[in-house]
């Protein structure tokens, strides 16, 4: 009865030490560098949930699907325009341009459609949150199937057909080291990231804290009777909260077609969850702490990685979040969209 | 005094005609009558049709079978696994229904189980291997499968209570995506630890009759009725369990936390205490349907242990009625015997569950079944002493 | 209820202390909630606790039950210190209070919601409450009764109380039962049995208060703090309340009140201590404190006709 066709593995068969601490520290300025350009693309996603949760209190699990949405629309408008590998750098900028419109535009409608046929019916009736949550799970499924069955071949030029594989996108920018800093090697499309969310998170921030329409959120988040009381519509910020929140994610979308080139139906998933574990880490409903949230989270997985051969990076980020919320229940930088301040 | 109270309850009866309450209103016979010839229907359901011992056919029922399709599963192995799942359903129920607390990790728990089972009871796995080796003892050697209950209920429980520790001081949400990451952690340390047997699993788990072998007699491999009888039984005597909780100080703790946590404190009850035992008694039911799948299988991976399995946990018990022991059966069965029904349209399976989801959820927020929890009635024998004092 | 140390004769008449507020302040980011607070509540008095919108009066409730934390001082209880513990120990110690916006469990009848305080009393744990396997011998008067006529059922009641009398009964189910007495006798002595088995959210305002004050009684406290039980009430509502309150001093209890009404703070308390912006600005008979010159000023506005 032993051994019925199964190995039996045993301890210690590799003899590899299982923490690899010269990895790590040989090269540290390296490993934070691509930490930081990983990171980046959580921050973005992380201020969708953030945004979201400030206003409502509740948590968009469907907001992972919002950012795979985005990454096939790119994929799509790309193969569209025919997009070659490597054009020509002027080329390249004008299809990065596009690939960002176009990755907003989907992000931002499939979050409206979200707000639209999952919440709505339930704000009205004052559900208690386990069930937005419910809903969300289900439409992020129906989404996921969606892309899995039909959508996915489309975008990628092959028909309605199904496609569960992941998908090639074909690169831009050739990712070349541009700068050398202490030792660690920075590639034009790592400085992209970390720019461009820097930016759009400042962007985002003068909206919030400058406009109309920014003291409209920050109102409906401190209190929404008030809020209503003062004639604040709250649908609409609502709507726009999801709007905003689909923004970043489809900028986030561009970002991780250019980094790392491919995409596939479940790929939410795994980014998702990532960004709301930063949005908390980071404190959510604080703009600023879903990216300080993001970049540290993309650090710590990229050391942890180093260290055990990349098979503990995911549990790395889970216990660096549970730790923090022990010590600090509202994540690094607290919590509350209300008071963001410019 | 006395009169006018029962009157009351009287019209009570009279005015709410639901089914719980007219249910409710039988004679005390007649409900165990009822019950009994439920729990015997369900001890026949694997023979679904036909009437044992005979040739004899029900027409219609049939029907129901999922063997009846072409390509059809197993039908005893089918409501196996919806057993299972129920037995999953009653125990999030406690942690998501009556304590309030939500979990999106509980299949942590039910790997939990299952791994306790597999790696103490089969002759194949590291742990016992590494055994063997320690004290010299012949490479057949496992612990029993007996013994290896306790051990998994044991495991299970102190997983519950390592993870709600530090967790269930934290607000609610944030509690759920601890959960989420920590059912996420113990998949990924079963597949990166030797000791756990990596991403290949183990193989070997015993059942009630020893390690899987063709000369067992009563729990094959072929034969799933009695696997089906075994997890029915266990289920039986959970739901009895739990109900008494419910029914006890314990549960009106759990209600009143829910309501109002701070008031609840104030009033003498320690929300912490109650939370934690909720999280443990859960975690212990979700161990022990672990512990059923891992020795029926024989062989577990990691891999089955995933985030989505969670969720179509949490969906049971939320579609069914959150709650309401008798609605997260009912979501517990329909989950997981209509998608092997209606395999034809296997390939939209998933999609069609995330549209019943949504539409279930949106038309039906309180669940198919929901909760209509029965309030302590006055007794008569409450009231003499009362008039006394 | 041991008195902390024998009274001997000569101090026979000094009233023993119950409850020591000492130096307590609680502030809430820059508002001083409390400032420097000091008094004494004695063993079987009612003290009542006044002062204008905003004094403090609630959050001195909440820093004694445990709901927060005082920023410094302590508050004693029974000669132990309360201030850090929390609220269910507290409780346990014999403090309980009722809540000026009311805290029912909604969902919950009235009888529950009794139950849940009469449960801080009980001794049943979850593992009990679970097996059930820790017997009691019963008292003859707690024996399941032989009453039918049929003979069917009065052969399996007589079973049951001869297997009672043998095995024993499970605590679990003779807490529950004397739970469910006290609850009903609880809501008879504050005169709401006539709904005891509605939900609490179904019960008229009044009803409401009157079963938070049976809920609180509920938990066998030796200190009942009550924080205005009579918001809301018309003057005939007020006059019951008033006597309910004598009624529940007479049992033996010792009762903090807060109240805004003069009429009935002077009606019903032995003594009152005077809030204002935290502080205390005096303490003393009700007589005393309303001819006070400073309570006038702060909280009567117009002098001594309140009364
Ligand atoms: N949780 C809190 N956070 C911040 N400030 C608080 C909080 N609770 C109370 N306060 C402040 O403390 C002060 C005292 O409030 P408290 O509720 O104790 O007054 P009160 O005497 O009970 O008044 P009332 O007669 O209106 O019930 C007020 O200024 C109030 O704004
Ligand atoms: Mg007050």
């Amino acid at each position: 009865m032993r051994g019925r066709g199964f190995p039996r593995p045993r301890n210690g068969a590799k003899g590899e030490k299982p923490v690899n601490f010269d990895a790590l520290f040989g090269d540290l300025a390296q490993h934070t560098v691509d930490g930081l350009s990983k990171g980046a693309i959580y921050a973005l996603v992380a201020l969708g949930y953030t945004l979201v949760y400030g206003v409502l209190r509740l948590i968009n699990f469907a907001h992972s699907e919002i950012f795979m949405v985005g990454t096939f629309a790119i994929l799509g408008t790309w193969s569209l325009l025919g997009v070659a590998d490597n054009p020509p750098i002027g080329m390249a900028i004008v299809y990065l341009l596009i690939g960002l419109v176009v990755g907003a535009l989907a992000s931002g409608a499939t979050a409206l459609t979200v707000e639209r046929v999952a919440y709505r019916r339930l704000r009205r009736m004052n559900a208690p949150p386990l069930i937005f949550l419910i809903t969300a799970i289900g439409l992020s499924l129906v989404l996921v199937e969606l892309f899995a069955l039909w959508m996915a071949g489309f975008f990628s030029g092959r028909g309605f057909t199904e496609n569960r594989l992941v998908i090639g996108i074909p690169p831009l920018l050739k990712q070349e080291t541009v700068l050398s800093v202490a030792g660690a090697d920075i590639t034009n499309v790592q400085i992209i990231m970390v720019v461009a969310a820097l930016v759009m998170l400042y962007g985002l921030d003068q909206f919030i804290n400058r406009t109309r329409y920014g003291r409209g959120v920050r109102a409906v988040a401190q209190s929404p009777d008030t809020a209503a009381l003062m004639g604040v519509h709250q649908d609409r910020v609502i709507m726009l909260v999801f709007v905003l929140g689909g923004l970043m994610a489809g900028a986030a979308a561009l970002l991780w077609n250019m980094r790392y080139g491919i995409t596939k139906f479940d790929i939410g998933f795994v980014v998702g969850l990532k960004a709301f574990t930063a949005a908390v880490l980071g404190g959510i409903g604080n703009l600023r702490g879903a990216l300080l949230g993001g970049l540290l989270l993309g650090v710590i997985e990229v050391y942890a990685a180093t260290l055990t051969r990349s098979t503990w990076e995911d549990v790395a980020a889970f216990v660096v979040l549970v730790v923090v919320l022990i010590f600090r229940p509202t994540g690094l930088l607290g919590e509350s969209l209300g008071k963001a301040r410019a | 005094m006395t009169e006018a109270l029962r009157q009351i309850n009287e019209r009570r009866r009279h005015v709410l005609g639901g089914m719980g309450d007219r249910w409710r209103a039988l004679p005390r016979w007649q409900r165990w009558l009822t019950l009994l010839a439920g729990v015997a229907f369900l001890y026949y359901l694997p023979f679904l049709g036909d009437i044992p011992g005979t040739n004899l056919i029900i027409p219609g029922l049939d029907w129901f079978r999922t063997d009846s399709i072409d390509g059809g599963a197993n039908w005893a192995g089918v409501l196996f696994v919806c057993a299972l799942y129920v037995l999953v359903a009653v125990g999030l129920n406690v942690v998501i229904g009556l304590a309030g607390l939500l979990d999106l990790g509980y299949v942590g728990f039910y790997a939990v189980g299952a791994y306790s089972v597999a790696l103490f009871g089969s002759a194949e796995s590291p742990v016992v291997g590494a055994l063997q080796e320690q004290f010299g003892l012949s490479s057949d050697w496992a612990i029993a499968w007996a013994i290896c209950i306790p051990i998994a209920l044991a495991f299970s429980l102190v997983a519950g209570v390592l993870l709600g520790w530090p967790t269930l001081r934290l607000r609610g949400d944030y509690l759920a995506i601890v959960t989420l990451g920590f059912g996420e952690i113990i998949r990924i340390v079963a597949k990166n630890s030797g000791w756990a047997g990596e991403a290949q699993g183990v193989p070997g788990i015993p059942g009630p009759e020893g390690p899987p072998s063709p000369d067992n007699k009563v729990f094959g491999l072929l034969d799933i009725k009695p696997w089906y009888w075994l997890a029915l039984s266990v289920v039986l005597v959970m739901v009895l369990l739990v109900r008494r909780l419910e029914h006890s100080r314990v549960g009106r703790s759990w209600l009143a936390i829910r309501e109002d946590e701070d008031a609840a404190a104030v009033m003498g009850v320690y929300p912490f205490k109650f939370k934690l035992w909720a999280f443990a008694i859960g975690a212990a039911l979700g161990g022990f349907s672990g512990l059923l799948f891992a020795s029926r299988s024989a062989f577990i991976q990691p891999e089955t242990f995933n985030v989505q399995l969670s969720i179509l946990f949490v969906a049971m018990v939320v579609v069914g009625g959150s709650g309401n022991m008798a609605g997260v059966a009912v979501g517990a069965f329909l989950l997981a015997y209509l998608p092997e029904r209606f395999r034809d349209f296997s390939e939209y399976r998933v999609l069609a569950f995330g549209l019943a989801l949504v539409l279930i959820m949106l038309l039906r927020p309180q669940g198919l079944l929901p909760s209509r929890r029965r309030t302590r009635e006055l007794q008569d024998r409450a009231k003499e002493p009362a008039n006394v004092a | 209820m041991l008195p902390k140390q024998k009274t001997s004769p000569e101090d026979a008449a000094k009233p023993e202390v119950l409850l020591e507020v000492d130096g307590v302040t609680l502030r809430f980011g820059g508002v001083v909630a409390l400032d420097d607070l000091s008094f004494n509540l004695y063993k079987g008095e009612i003290l009542g606790l006044i002062g204008p919108n905003g004094a403090g009066k609630t959050t001195c409730f909440n820093a004694m039950t445990g709901v927060y934390r005082p920023t410094s001082g302590a508050v004693r209880f029974d000669g132990q210190q309360v201030s850090g513990r929390k609220p269910h120990r507290i409780n346990q110690m014999g403090i309980a209070r009722t809540f000026q916006n009311i805290r029912l469990f909604p969902e919950m009848t009235a009888l529950e919601n009794v139950l849940v305080g009469a449960d801080s009393q009980h001794r049943t744990s979850v593992v009990g409450a679970l097996f059930r396997l820790y017997r009691v011998k019963p008292k003859p008067e707690e024996l399941p009764t032989v009453d039918s006529a049929n003979g069917l059922v009065r052969l399996w009641q007589q079973v049951r109380r001869s297997s009672a009398q043998v095995f024993g009964i499970s605590r679990h189910t003779l807490e529950e039962r004397a739970g469910e007495r006290k609850a009903y006798e609880l809501l008879s002595f504050v005169g709401i049995d006539d709904r005891a088995n509605d939900l609490a959210r179904n019960l008229p305002y009044g009803y409401q208060r009157r079963l938070e004050i049976a809920r609180a009684l509920a938990t066998e406290p030796k200190l009942l703090c009550l924080d205005e039980p009579a918001a809301g009430f018309n003057p005939a509502e007020k006059e019951e309340l008033l006597e309910l309150i004598r009624k529940i001093r007479d049992r033996g209890f010792t009762v903090l009140l807060i109240e805004h009404d003069m009429r009935l703070v002077m009606g019903v308390t032995d003594r009152i201590v005077v809030l204002e912006f935290g502080k205390k600005i005096a303490e003393g008979a009700p007589a005393e404190v309303r001819d006070n010159p400073k309570v006038i000023a702060a909280y009567l506005g117009e002098p001594a006709d309140a009364a």
